[in-house]
């Protein structure tokens, strides 16, 4: 008999206990699913559960269980005909109050999602869905700050009444061309920005005497930071409001943007709401001159820019009359944009029945808004409003086109200001569906630097399901083969590594399932893979034993002999593949993350399971036995 | 059932000159194969476009590929695990719309066969295709250098250089076979051959563990003696895991499906070739490294290992 403490049995125990409670969600499947959000995204409660569960109680349509998880409404039904029916029923019964993603959802018992206990994430490759990386324009995001600067000096200069020429942006810096050199301390002034983020200096050119600016690299850095994130968390607000359920947007590297849309089926919806941008600008139109003349004679005057009308349209959604894209002059200078809208929503208008796009100003957009149209009742305002959009192959783009994006600038309104606006109005020229999207991508934010696909995946639900399954059933093929082998070979033993291989088995999942690391087909192949690594260590044991048996040792001695031998050998080899797990996970991303994920945590449980829970296990069985004349080995 | 009875006293180094000529030729043709055939590298690397389509039927390729040619840049057309798969596969054009490129083909498809499901769209850009091929080969040379240090620090510095070549060879090997077969070289097989450079200096180590403890066991034999005993010693372990290990690589490699087929051939060429390599490779070349009980003599407080489960 040798030694071997107690409180190594209740610690094998007590892993295999906790590691099986968590393996336990992965044997319930998963089931159809809705999930509801409120249009305008305020967390759904219990009252909105009731009247959902009302309209379905009327269609006599019971879900098998509904609850609410993270601000969304979750219903499960016993098939897919019956969620067709309910989504059907639920988006007529509620007036469109509600986005509804079809999805499913795991069948785990009540009291398991309550404890917080989740099955394993499936990868995009196993449930199907889309998958794509965003690459962040960075440049670009930096030409608009340069050409914010541009504008705010202008209206700086002009507020102080120092006299300027021209204002250009130049190999990233802003240069303002002064009128008389008495002006410079005085424009240096001005144009400091207060937190020191901008280097001025000064200079002479044939024109005159000139001011330029530049951005400090900490500022370049840091707006950089900022426009990626802006640009995730605008992504976020979209994909919420396309309702899709468990999507991911991260940052990865520094400049790209991966986002994931579980069950997502066509990307290219998702895309092109997820990649357009739309905003508004307000403008004075210019009164003073002729647009027809100014675009026949290609002569812009200063200090406007020509702009087309968009024809008008009707309730029909149909063009008014047969009208031609009237050209306009607007005044340079932007009274606000839709950076600083703080609300924006559609309607339609209770008298005339077109559709509206009402929108909230910020303080400093609604001061903007209230100087300029006290000076100019009576004068016309006009609204612009500026797409951008990834073309399809083939598809022609009206506006300014720069590779695949086209941008596209409309007036959609010019109308005489009645009175004083200020923070809150309304928008009209925009067909329905145009309103909606506008609101929508107003609310969600602008992009703030321009992003280009550079990595897409989607997979289909049905090869996801197919994928599933071929890994499963590579698994339990070569679970069930290994098992026979072991047991063959090494009889009694052959079924302690059996039962230790299985707890191995359980304890990666439970472990995969608690740190809810997604599992792509990769991974389940490093699972299927690992089956085979995993019995070396018992197999280094065992061969140890039997040599020390043939040396002639005692049974006893030989288990203890043998136990005490390989572990070092084992430490030693297991070591080598996890330090390749570990560069890999590094490396790696995506599916080949799961697969290294996989095979790390795989190493663990296994040095756990053989070394602490295989000797227990034979401790229990043969070690109290006074007198043992030989193993079953 | 035990196939090693009692331990076995095959005479391993005796002929690793010959082996290391079979080794030195299977490197050397795996490496004029490299530059010769190359590598019939994934969109992972290349960047580009795969797309795989559902049909209803058998699927006519020559009919497919006809359908493609011209109106799009090289379109390459295979079937994929079955006949009524096909993916097709699109070199990366500079300045091309990613997402627009697998509708246009979609819609080419349809207009012959309205019934063709789009299954499966796969597009990388050739910057990111770059930059995972950079990462890939960054990975697989942390790999080694930290495993380098580590048999280094772990054993003695002629056993750490053997283990080192010994799982360099394995990955040329399957390279090699790579290149042969122009199996898709994937991300997924990437990992497998981290994973087969871990396994192999898995083998190695049980090898070499074995050495150092005889070395300090039989002071009187010599090196040659010390290390074939390790070897059969150990041989029915290394029999009996990769038989195991290869079990359910096979197994992974007939029922994974068409998308874990190279990981599946890297692996099973790994284990296979891992196997080998710990035996002839690192085995015979620490022996001609001369190492013998002295290099392992300043170790000798190290390589006790008193924390016991």
């Amino acid at each position: 008999m040798y030694h071997f403490s107690r409180w190594k049995y209740w610690l094998v125990i007590a892993v295999i206990v906790i590691g099986t409670l968590f393996a336990l969600p992965n044997v319930f499947g998963e089931g159809p699913a809705l999930q509801l959000s409120r249009n305008d995204r305020v967390a759904m409660d219990a009252a909105a559960q009731q009247r959902v569960l009302g309209v379905l109680q009327t269609q006599k349509i019971a879900p098998e269980v509904s609850y609410l998880q993270k601000d969304r409404l979750v219903l499960r039904f016993a098939d897919e005909n019956q969620r067709t029916v309910a989504r059907d029923a639920i988006l007529k019964g509620t007036a469109g109050d509600y986005l509804v993603a079809l999805s499913s959802v795991p069948r785990t018992p009540e009291w398991m999602r309550w404890v917080g206990l989740k099955p394993m994430s499936l990868g995009l490759d196993l449930r199907g869905g889309v998958h794509f990386v965003y690459e962040v324009d960075i440049q670009g995001a930096l030409t608009q700050t340069l050409e914010r600067l541009e504008r705010d000096a202008r209206t700086t200069l002009r507020d102080k009444r120092i006299p300027y020429g021209a204002v250009t942006s130049n190999n990233g810096a802003v240069r303002v061309v002064l009128r008389s050199a008495s002006d410079v301390q005085g424009a240096m002034d001005a144009l400091k920005a207060p937190d020191g983020s901008l280097q001025i200096t000064t200079g002479e050119e044939q024109d005159g005497p000139y001011v330029e600016m530049r951005m400090t690299p900490a500022e370049i850095k840091r707006r950089q930071d900022v426009a990626i994130e802006q640009n995730i968390t605008t992504l976020r607000n979209r994909v919420d409001e396309l309702g899709i359920a468990e999507p991911i947007v991260t940052r990865q590297a520094a400049n790209r943007i991966v986002v994931q849309l579980p069950g997502v089926q066509d990307p290219n919806e998702a895309i092109r709401v997820l990649g357009a941008t739309a905003t508004l600008e307000f403008r004075l139109v210019d009164e003073a001159n002729n647009a027809y003349e100014a675009e026949q004679t290609k002569r812009i005057p200063i200090g406007s820019r020509l702009y087309y009308m968009r024809p008008q349209v009707g309730p029909n959604g149909q063009p008014v009359a047969q009208d031609q894209r009237r050209p306009i002059l607007l005044k340079r200078d932007v009274i606000a944009t839709g950076e600083q809208l703080t609300d924006a929503s559609s309607s339609i208008d209770t008298q005339e029945g077109m559709p509206q796009v009402n929108v909230k100003l910020d303080a400093r957009g609604g001061q903007a808004m209230l100087n300029a149209t006290k000076d100019n009742v009576g004068k016309r305002m006009a609204v612009v409003y500026i797409s951008k959009k990834q073309l399809a192959q083939g598809e022609q783009c009206k506006g300014v086109r720069s590779g695949s994006i086209c941008t596209e600038e409309d007036v959609i309104s010019a109308a005489t200001i009645q009175s004083v606006l200020s923070s809150s109005f309304r928008i009209t020229g925009l067909q329905a569906a145009e309103a909606r999207e506008l609101a929508l991508l107003l609310r969600s934010g602008a992009l703030a630097a321009p992003q280009t696909i550079v990595e897409q995946r989607s997979v289909g639900p049905s090869l996801g399901a197919d994928n599933i399954r071929r890994g499963w059933h590579a698994m339990a093929v070569g679970l069930v083969l290994t098992f026979a082998f072991m047991a063959m070979y090494y009889r009694g033993f052959g079924w302690i590594a059996n039962a230790v291989l299985a707890a191995n088995l359980v304890l990666t999942v439970g472990l995969l399932s608690m740190l809810q690391a997604s599992l792509s087909l990769p991974g389940i192949a490093a699972v299927v893979f690992h089956l085979g690594i995993a019995v070396d260590a018992n197999i280094l044991i065992y061969e140890r034993i039997r040599e020390e048996l043939r040396a002639g040792n005692s049974p006893l001695s030989a288990i203890n002999a043998g136990f005490e031998k390989a572990f070092a050998t084992i430490a030693d080899s297991n070591v080598t593949t996890l330090i390749a797990g570990v560069v890999l996970f590094a490396f790696g991303t995506g599916t080949i993350r799961s697969f290294a994920i996989v095979m790390t945590l795989g190493i663990l449980t296994s040095l756990f399971t053989s070394v602490v829970g295989s000797r227990a296990l034979v401790h229990a069985i043969w070690g109290r036995r006074p007198r043992l004349a030989r193993l079953p080995i | 059932m035990e196939f090693f009875h009692k331990v076995t006293t095959y005479p391993f180094m005796h002929t690793r000159r010959m082996w290391y000529g079979v080794s030195g030729v299977a490197i050397i043709a795996s490496i004029v194969l490299l530059f010769w055939h190359g590598l019939n590298l994934g969109i992972d690397f290349t960047g580009g476009v795969v797309l795989e389509f559902q049909y209803p039927r058998t699927a006519d390729l020559e009919k497919t590929r006809a359908t493609l040619e011209g109106k799009f840049l090289h379109p390459q057309v295979q079937n994929f695990g079955d006949d009524r798969t096909v993916a097709v596969r699109l070199l990366p054009q500079a300045n091309q719309d990613v997402n627009s490129v697998s509708k246009a083909v979609t819609e080419e498809l349809q207009k012959v066969d309205p019934e063709v499901k789009l299954q499966r769209a796969e597009v990388v850009g050739p910057q990111v295709g770059k930059e995972l091929t950079n990462q890939g080969g960054l990975a697989i040379l942390f790999t080694f250098l930290l495993i380098g240090l580590y048999t280094w620090f772990r054993f003695q510095w002629k056993m750490g250089i053997s283990a080192i070549i010994a799982t360099l060879h394995d990955p040329l090997i399957i390279l090699g076979f790579f290149a042969v077969t122009q199996i898709t070289f994937d991300l997924a097989v990437l990992a497998a051959i981290l994973a087969v450079i871990g396994y192999s200096l898995n083998d190695t180590v049980v090898v070499f563990d074995r050495v150092r403890e005889n070395f300090h066991k039989t002071r009187r034999a010599s090196s040659e003696e010390v290390m074939d005993a390790s070897i059969n010693q150990t041989l029915s372990r290394t029999i009996i895991t990769s038989g195991a290990t290869l079990l359910v690589v096979v197994v992974l490699l007939i029922m994974g499906g068409e998308t874990l087929r190279g990981f599946s051939w890297a692996l099973t060429i790994g284990i296979l070739v891992g196997t080998y390599s710990s035996i002839y490779v690192a085995g015979a070349l620490a022996l001609d490294m001369k190492l013998s009980a002295l290099d392992l003599m300043e170790h000798k407080e190290t390589s006790k290992v008193d924390a016991m489960p």
